[in-house]
């Protein structure tokens, strides 16, 4: 094993061979260190890197801890001191954060080392992170495409061994879209099961902070560390966490699996489709029993998430107004002027889309015909989830109902990239769980582009998740393969 | 369901005190239009007897000690602010 090669390993190929003292935690620094030199100016997942705290921190790691001496990105809308947290908004270029997240006080409490802040869609709006205000993300699998958002810095840090995990965040599908589309693994907890102490709220009954990772196990042992009650969110829930890594097998006799009739909808893409229906054969035949389940309320889910995220959008963001961090604008002549420019400069188009239409939906005179009516059809579809879990463990389906998309693609139409999110977005207003992990390859104009297939468990099932995603995964290779840029050289 | 034309992008926009450009609140106008008739399928859902839900878990009164604890100082709290004096946030008159 030569240095180069270290960035490459999984979270827990790399704690074996620091805890063996193989290499230190200094080496694996360094070896990130120049990985990320090599690809990033190409892939453009970081936002900004910490690397000489880092290294410090390396040097006094205890590698005996669950998560010692392995650095770890961070996508940036969640607070590390002293870092900045620009949420890809230029409304807060400048600032930094005042505090830990409680997310990153467990991952310091279990050794780990956050290193560095990963782009994302402006306050996490977007399923492509084309929306961030400072910088462009390629797809590692194809620099032309996007990686999937809005958590894809963090999805194309570790796709490009830039990372060895990260954190990202999901409220309709923003962890498991770009983990699927960059060809890795992304977890979205039960809401309430990670704390949001120190996350950027964006749509508070909605987001879920969650691991994207290498492999199965490596999100396992991430949720080991962050998973848990915080006094400082009233709803992280008080349930002990079980150890996730322990529980994972490679057998799925027993299992049964549902296939949800209304997700088998026009426009999925032929091959994510076949991938799909090939990964369902695979399980089957690891011994899980497939069933067909409906969840009928699915063509209303997207609907009402754009109500109830805009209009809770529209009330966090509210507390961006110049006056006490962040941006401002130039020579205010008095207060509204101020509110009303720092607002215009330093929010970028989709914000103002979605504080408009949150505005307007929680309005007098339309709250009922919108936010009201929102919330009980959410109501409908959780009752929809509660009872297909009475007959399966966890739901099939894809992640993305189709591959990576180009750059600029998707941008002048809001209402066609809301539609991408249609396998994803209940899950969160159900407010259960779910897995993205790679299926297979799409070949498109003679690149292969990676394929997800999404695990859905009720509420706190994640080990049961977890457990049925190593399980299929351990059965292929898909893991296991890399993209281009991740064998690329040190430019001479 | 309301009608998406009542949406008047310009003065929702004034009330969440975000200035628009003229193209801009056009081009929005025509983007949440878009948005609101795509909603509008919510109007097909049956609804009756069902209770809203403000939260996908049934978490109810939560609660902790109301205990003094560290946490960040004055300055800290200060020291992202745009303008500030005397430990204060500096803002334009807002009393003639």
């Amino acid at each position: 094993m030569t240095a180069q090669d270290l960035p490459a390993l999984s979270i827990a190929d790399l704690q074996l061979l620091l805890r063996r003292r193989e290499v230190s935690p200094r080496e694996v620094i360094d070896a990130l260190r120049a990985r990320i030199e090599v690809v990033d100016g190409d892939i453009g997942a970081y936002l900004s890197l910490d690397m000489d705290a880092a290294t410090n921190e390396a040097d006094k790691a205890n590698v005996d801890l669950p998560l010692g001496g392995i650095p770890l990105a961070i996508k940036d809308i969640i607070s590390v001191m002293g870092q900045p947290c620009t949420c890809a908004s230029k409304i807060l270029q400048g600032y930094r954060a005042t505090y830990d997240a409680t997310v990153i006080r467990k991952l310091r409490a279990a050794g780990a080392i956050p290193f560095g802040k990963t782009n994302l869609d402006e306050f996490a709006m977007g399923s492509s992170t084309e929306n961030s205000a400072l910088k462009l993300t390629r797809n590692p699998w194809d620099l032309s495409r996007v990686p999937g958002g809005s958590s894809g810095g963090s999805a194309a840090a570790v796709a490009a061994d830039a990372a060895f995990g990260a954190l990202g965040t999901d409220t309709g599908g923003s962890i498991r879209q770009p983990a699927a589309l960059s060809g890795i693994v992304g977890l979205k907890p039960t809401y309430g099961r990670v704390s949001r102490f120190g996350l950027v709220a964006f749509a508070s009954s909605l987001d879920q902070i969650g691991p994207l990772t290498k492999t199965v196990r490596d999100a396992a042992l991430i949720m080991n560390a962050i998973a848990g009650h915080d006094p400082q969110d009233t709803t992280a829930l008080n349930e002990p966490a079980p150890d996730y890594a322990a529980r994972l097998g490679n057998d799925l006799r027993g299992v049964r699996l549902g296939l949800p009739k209304e997700y088998l909808i026009e426009g999925i893409d032929p091959q994510v489709r076949a991938a799909m229906n090939a990964a369902v054969k695979q399980m089957n035949s690891l011994g899980a029993e497939i069933v067909e389940v409906s969840l009928p309320t699915t063509e209303y889910a997207i609907a009402v998430y754009y109500i109830l995220a805009t209009a809770e959008a529209s009330a966090n963001l509210a507390r961006f107004d110049g006056v006490r961090y962040g941006y401002r604008a130039e020579n205010p002549k008095d207060m509204l002027d101020l509110y009303g420019r720092t607002r215009e400069e330093g929010f970028g188009p989709e914000v103002k889309r979605r504080i408009i239409l949150g505005t307007y939906v929680l309005s007098s005179g339309y709250y009922d015909a919108y936010y009201l009516r929102a919330q009980k059809v959410r109501e409908l579809i959780r009752q929809d989830f509660a009872s297909a879990f009475e007959k399966v463990e966890a739901l099939i389906s894809p992640t993305s109902p189709v591959p990576a998309f180009t750059l600029g693609e998707r941008v002048a139409d809001p209402l066609q990239m809301y539609l991408a999110d249609i396998f994803t977005i209940a899950a969160n207003l159900a407010g259960i769980c779910g897995i993205s992990v790679p299926c297979g390859f799409a070949e498109v104009d003679g690149q292969r582009l990676p394929i997800g297939l999404q695990l859905l468990g009720k509420a706190l099932d994640e080990a049961r998740i977890l457990q049925i995603a190593h399980a299929y995964e351990q059965s292929t290779d898909w893991h296991k393969a890399r993209p281009p840029i991740a064998t690329a050289m040190p430019k001479a | 369901m309301a009608k998406p034309s009542d949406l008047d992008v310009t003065y929702v926009a004034r009330l969440a005190r975000i200035n628009l450009t003229e193209v801009e609140a056009k081009v929005f106008q025509k983007q949440l239009d878009d948005v609101l008739q795509y909603v509008e399928k919510l109007g097909q859902a049956d609804i009756s007897d069902v209770e809203p839900a403000a939260h996908a878990l049934p978490i109810f009164n939560v609660f902790r000690e109301d205990a003094p604890r560290d946490w960040f100082t004055a300055k800290q709290a200060l020291s992202n602010a745009p303008r500030k004096a005397n430990g204060l946030f500096i803002v334009p008159k807002v009393v003639e």
